[in-house]
């Protein structure tokens, strides 16, 4: 591949960009490695003792070992990290097997409705989690009694999900050739086979893009968390906010929090961009 | 059952699971919504003890000013974050749409913010407008200059709930419109050079034409999201100061939580959702009109 000559002027553009982009990631970074004290001070320096007692104070009772400078563990951040890593694994799971087989259905059937069920895949997608709270509360602790569980919240998150999985998988099916399908058959697959064994194997992009799409919404999501869960399964965004409002903020150990939580997005994305890029052109380009 | 009635049902046992979830846990929650809109219903009551009030919620939407002005806000914050963002966005990616080492990794890093908690997005941004230890008044001190009440002053705190959003989403649109970018002819541009355009005539009049249905379909996408964004605002300002930053999730949020009042907000709900059917009805309409257009063109 040939590349562009590049002038200084466009070099100066580009570390600026990403100064701009990554700078408010990195100064959350540097905080959470700073004691409460030292943020609070007016002397504002970039050279400092960087520690990690914020990290300790979080995850007290996920360590092995008991922090010094802790009087009392509080237990509800390692509680809360635990809640959100099972809810949204569970979800992203479920929502990828549920609707990768729909999408499949979708584009290789012709069925009565086909066009019915695509047009409001497409509608149920704008639905937003403001819009759900009335409803989903009071159906979830009324009628299906799942107030206060994580199934209560992981079946909202898989619903929330489908629709957008459904119809960035449609976009990956159709590029599967018909003909490897039809030769299987021939050879005496049933439908399920030729899904799972010829099908399945080949969206494999697909399935990542649409895997941390789901997750990242599940493990990121906080309204519908905060109105579902109580005490003992709140997930991660709602301990954040629910610190937030106390009067003395420890900029320290929330930007600890906050960190942990940004982590495993952060991950994915420096693994998969190209699957998340993909993704979202997709999502676009093909509306 | 005999195999051929077995292949007949295949579509919709595949359909099966998904139709279930969906329907118990998307589309009947729309509809009690609907249903409890009706109702004059607090969190303490079963949704059938709930008082059947007709339309007297949306009526007193009309006339309740805080409504109408958290609507205003929602309005003014899509209105300004998406053009703000276009702008960027598109400018950005005309200035980097070359071929140079290394655009894998800057789309990469340019793309965190977007897969970043907005939770977390708004912590940052709370800690950056602090008014004293933030970065932004710690710098304007340093040269001289007076701090700017970035969350405290209501014209401000909108301005400063649009900066955090031109950060997050901007790189959504530039990475959309540089893939719109290259994936445009190569030969139509070498025919605008042959015939002398400029580099900015060639931007003008040829290549943001070509691009302008992907740019359509992404405004229209970051305008839904713009009218969902509900947790960097409450991290930020939590509405205020005022009602200045209040956008409507906010308000259903607040109205069912802190006022107790299910049925009104099931209303502002509804309202809400058919702003956000418009919009997506638009999306489609047009999505079907290029398809159909570019068709035609072919054949």
């Amino acid at each position: 591949m040939k590349h562009d000559k590049t002038s200084p002027a466009f070099f100066v553009l580009v570390v600026m960009l990403v100064l701009m982009s990554t700078g408010p990631i990195l100064m959350m970074v540097l905080t959470s490695l700073r004691l409460n004290v030292d943020i609070m001070s007016d002397t504002s320096s970039l050279i400092f003792m960087p520690t990690l007692r914020n990290y300790e104070t979080v995850l007290c009772n996920a360590l092995w070992y008991t922090p010094e400078h802790l009087g009392r563990c509080d237990k509800t951040f390692g509680r809360a990290l635990g809640n959100s890593l099972l809810v949204s694994v569970t979800a992203t799971a479920l929502t990828l097997v549920i609707g990768c087989m729909a999408a499949y259905a979708l584009v290789r059937f012709r069925f009565l409705g086909r066009d019915v069920v695509s047009f409001s895949t497409l509608i149920l997608r704008m639905i937003p989690p403001a819009v759900l709270l009335v409803p989903v509360f009071g159906i979830w602790t009324y009628q299906f009694g799942l107030d206060g569980t994580l199934s209560g919240l992981v079946l909202v998150y898989v619903a929330m999900n489908l629709p957008f999985v459904i119809w960035i998988l449609q976009s990956f099916i159709r590029q599967v050739p018909i003909q490897l399908e039809e030769a299987a058959r021939i050879d005496g697959a049933g439908p399920f086979a030729v899904f799972f064994l010829v099908v399945l194997p080949l969206i494999r992009p697909g399935l990542a893009a649409a895997a941390i799409f789901t997750f990242r919404i599940a493990w990121n999501e906080f309204l519908l968390g905060n109105a579902l869960t109580d005490r003992g399964t709140r997930t991660v965004p709602v301990t954040i906010v629910n610190r937030l409002t106390e009067y003395d903020i420890d900029w320290g150990v929330i930007m600890a929090t906050g960190m942990l939580l940004a982590v495993p997005p952060i991950i994915f994305t420096l693994v998969a961009s190209r699957q998340i890029i993909t993704g979202m052109t997709a999502g676009a380009v093909k509306g | 059952m005999s195999a051929s009635a077995f292949n007949r049902a295949t579509p919709y046992i595949f359909l099966l699971p998904a139709a279930v979830v969906l329907a118990i846990a998307l589309m009947y929650p729309v509809g009690y919504m609907v249903w409890a809109s009706f109702l004059n219903w607090n969190p303490s009551q079963r949704i059938g003890e709930a008082e059947f009030v007709g339309l007297a919620n949306y009526a007193r939407l009309l006339s309740d000013m805080q409504f109408r002005e958290s609507l205003t806000v929602t309005l003014a914050f899509a209105a300004s974050v998406v053009s703000i963002e276009l702008v960027l966005g598109v400018g950005l990616a005309m200035l980097l749409d070359r071929k140079i080492r290394g655009m894998s990794v800057l789309r990469t890093l340019f793309i965190l913010p977007m897969m970043i908690a907005p939770i977390v997005v708004g912590l940052m941004w709370r800690y950056m407008y602090h008014p004293t230890v933030g970065i932004f008044n710690r710098t304007l001190k340093a040269i001289g200059l007076e701090p700017v009440p970035w969350l405290s002053d209501p014209g401000w705190a909108f301005v400063s709930v649009v900066i955090a959003d031109v950060w997050q989403w901007t790189p959504f649109i530039f990475i959309l419109s540089l893939a719109a970018l290259q994936s445009l002819p190569s030969s139509t541009m070498e025919a605008a050079r042959v015939d002398g355009a400029t580099r900015f005539q060639t931007i003008l009049y040829v290549k943001l034409p070509l691009m302008m249905p992907v740019l359509i379909v992404t405004a229209l996408l970051r305008m839904i999201d713009a009218f969902k964004v509900l947790e960097v605002i409450l991290v930020l300002t939590n509405g205020g100061p005022g009602l200045s930053t209040e956008i409507l999730a906010l308000r259903i949020s607040r109205t069912a939580s802190e006022f107790r009042e299910l049925g009104q907000a099931a209303a502002m709900s509804n309202v809400l959702l058919l702003l956000l059917m418009a919009l997506t009805a638009v999306m489609f309409v047009y999505s079907k009109f290029t398809e159909m257009r570019s068709r035609r063109q072919v054949a």
